[in-house]
């Protein structure tokens, strides 16, 4: 077991290599050039040849690549990220820091949603299958899977907000602010959880141990949850874990949408400033979150099924 | 004398959209305390299907008519809630797979206790005892570590044992055995109709065999029914059908059995 959770871990190492790798190279092929974009925004009054090889040597952009990405992986490695060029008194890493609290936020209160509502909602289904609440809940699912999370956000803005006036419309800051991004966050998710859910069951129910469980007499409740629910959630860890990152990349359409001062906001703004550290250390963030979540719901899947689990290992 | 379950004039349809699929055809048949009724058929004959009707394992797809009188009651009648009181207690089944009927995330301890749990109100203590005393009964070696393993640590044939012991624990009334022996390799199989021949000598519990295979019903049933396409086509002891058979199907498992017989016999001739 340690030895499969160690050469889970050694696994990743290489992932990670490639996804700094490629995150990098793609910053770089950005056409326009950093020394200029960060002259511009110094509001430096005349762009000359010398001012953009003087910062240009300041940034460090002048040495070949491959130095450049070693140097920027091992500051990386160091927690150093760079510094904003857009306002040089601030570090990446202090910026990233300073957005990230609002988006976990956000990210955890979707992830709160997505688990309360989609598995009560996936379970009626499955055991009222085709009853009145199965068929109103799968159209409710068909609706919100084909409708984009921006959409819906100003959808309920619109009503919610401004028609009913019960929560404010944008910013962070309280509880009533966190409801209606959080939920459009959640929505595309809950719809896929309810179906996963309903679906993991159904199947279950075809299997042999059920109709034991029946044979033996068990009451519905102890089948129903203790067995049926279980062994479906159990295939589900591995997607929700998975949904985790994704969650927290996916606030970045809402966050905008909503006003919400967080990474997302954070990383939009800096692609119109064109500030490259910044959104090279989002998406390494970002790439490093994935890797990191799957490794860990993996061993998690692994720990929790006794079929994959070895005994007194 | 009453029988200890009457089925008659049973049938079963499959409703799936617009079409209608008679899987039992008007089935009638009784089984009498002490005895072992053996049902025989091949695959998809509508065995499985019989016994599970009567016991309301069907979901609403499958309509039943027809009566399935136990000890006078008609089960198709009941209410779920005491059928499945019934069930795991006063008629029991062992079924077919052993290694995909035990929940793969649970200890085989617990889902033997849950059973419990489901028809008596002893306690865990109570519970952890009887549990140790069916997989002695069982011969299942070192029963406290069985107790703590997953289904998938032990054989198919240990969890059949175990599902045995499980059937005859609470002393039911009716043993219902679904091809018992037919996923399980030969010399389990024999260790299996052995565990069946005690249960029935020492308990004189009355018991449905159903099998495909004529040699293991010989070995076990008082009586036999032949099915086939959803209908009994014969009915009698055992000799009564292998010398009396009316039906076509019949009459070619018998042949099949005998010619497999002969040659066993020139075999085992030839070798002394
Ligand atoms: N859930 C189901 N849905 C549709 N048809 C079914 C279902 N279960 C069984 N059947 C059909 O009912 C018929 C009888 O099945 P049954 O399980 O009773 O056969 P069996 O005699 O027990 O065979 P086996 O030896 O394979 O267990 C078969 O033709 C099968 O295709
Ligand atoms: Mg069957």
């Amino acid at each position: 077991m340690k030895q499969y959770v160690f050469k889970r871990i050694l696994s990743t190492i290489p992932l990670l290599l490639i996804i700094s790798f490629v995150c990098f190279v793609f910053i770089n092929l950005i056409p326009s050039n950093p020394a200029e974009v960060a002259l511009r925004v110094r509001q430096v009054p005349i762009i000359t040849e010398e001012a953009i090889a003087e910062v240009e040597a300041e940034l460090g952009l002048n040495r070949p690549f491959l130095v450049r990405y070693v140097s920027w992986l091992f500051d990386c490695l160091k927690g150093d990220f760079g510094i904003s060029y857009v306002n040089p008194s601030r570090t990446v890493a202090g910026e990233l820091a300073r957005c990230l609290p609002a988006t976990l936020q956000l990210a955890g209160a979707s992830l709160v949603l997505v688990i309360l509502l989609s598995i009560p909602i996936g379970f009626l289904c499955a055991v009222y299958k085709d009853g009145i609440f199965d068929k109103v809940m799968r159209a409710l699912v068909f609706i919100t899977t084909a409708m984009p999370p921006y959409w819906v956000g100003l959808l309920l803005m619109w009503f919610i907000s401004i028609k009913l006036d019960l929560l404010p419309t944008s910013g962070g800051g309280s509880f009533a602010h966190l409801i209606l991004p959080a939920f459009t966050v959640s929505l595309s998710y809950i719809s896929t959880y309810i179906r996963l859910i309903r679906n993991n069951m159904l199947e279950n129910m075809k299997q042999d141990y059920v109709l034991y469980a029946n044979v033996r007499g068990l009451p519905q409740k102890v089948i129903l949850i203790k067995h049926i629910l279980k062994n479906s959630m159990h295939t589900c860890i591995v997607a929700i874990g998975m949904s985790i990152p994704q969650l927290i990349s996916g606030t970045i359409v809402v966050e905008n949408v909503f006003a919400w001062p967080g990474l997302g906001t954070l990383c939009i703004s800096s692609i119109f400033n064109r500030d490259y550290p910044i959104i090279q250390a989002y998406v390494l963030l970002i790439g490093v979150l994935f890797v990191v979540f799957n490794l860990l719901f993996d061993i998690l899947q692994t720990v929790s099924d006794p079929r994959l689990r070895k005994e007194g290992a | 004398m009453t029988p200890v379950l009457e089925a008659s004039h049973l049938s079963v349809t499959l409703t799936v959209g617009k079409k209608r699929k008679q899987l039992v055809k008007d089935s009638s048949f009784a089984v009498y305390p002490g005895e072992c009724l053996g049902i025989l058929g091949e695959s998809g004959s509508g065995k499985s299907m019989t016994v599970k009707s009567m016991l309301g394992l069907l979901d609403q797809h499958f309509s039943i008519t027809g009566k399935a009188l136990f000890y006078g009651k008609d089960l198709l009648q009941e209410k779920r809630e005491t059928l499945r009181a019934m069930r795991g207690k006063d008629i029991t089944m062992v079924l077919q797979n052993p290694m995909t009927c035990f929940d793969p995330l649970y200890r085989i301890g617990n889902q033997m206790a849950e059973t419990f749990a489901a028809h008596t109100n002893w306690s865990p203590q109570k519970i952890q005892e009887e549990s140790l005393v069916i997989l002695e009964r069982m011969q299942i070696q070192n029963p406290k570590e069985a107790l703590q393993k997953y289904p998938h640590q032990l054989s198919g044939g240990m969890l059949q044992r175990i599902m045995i012991g499980l059937a005859v624990a609470l002393k039911p009334k009716l043993l219902i055995a679904d091809e018992p022996t037919t996923a399980i390799d030969a010399i389990t199989q024999k260790e299996i109709l052995d565990a069946f021949l005690e249960i029935k000598q020492e308990h004189q519990t009355a018991m449905i065999f159903i099998t495909h295979d004529l040699g293991a019903i010989a070995k076990v049933a008082d009586r036999l029914l032949v099915m086939n396409q959803g209908e009994i086509v014969d009915e009698g002891t055992y000799s009564h059908i292998l010398h009396h058979a009316q039906d076509r199907y019949t009459k070619l498992l018998i042949e099949k059995r005998q010619a497999v017989m002969g040659r066993y016999q020139q075999v085992l001739g030839g070798m002394i």
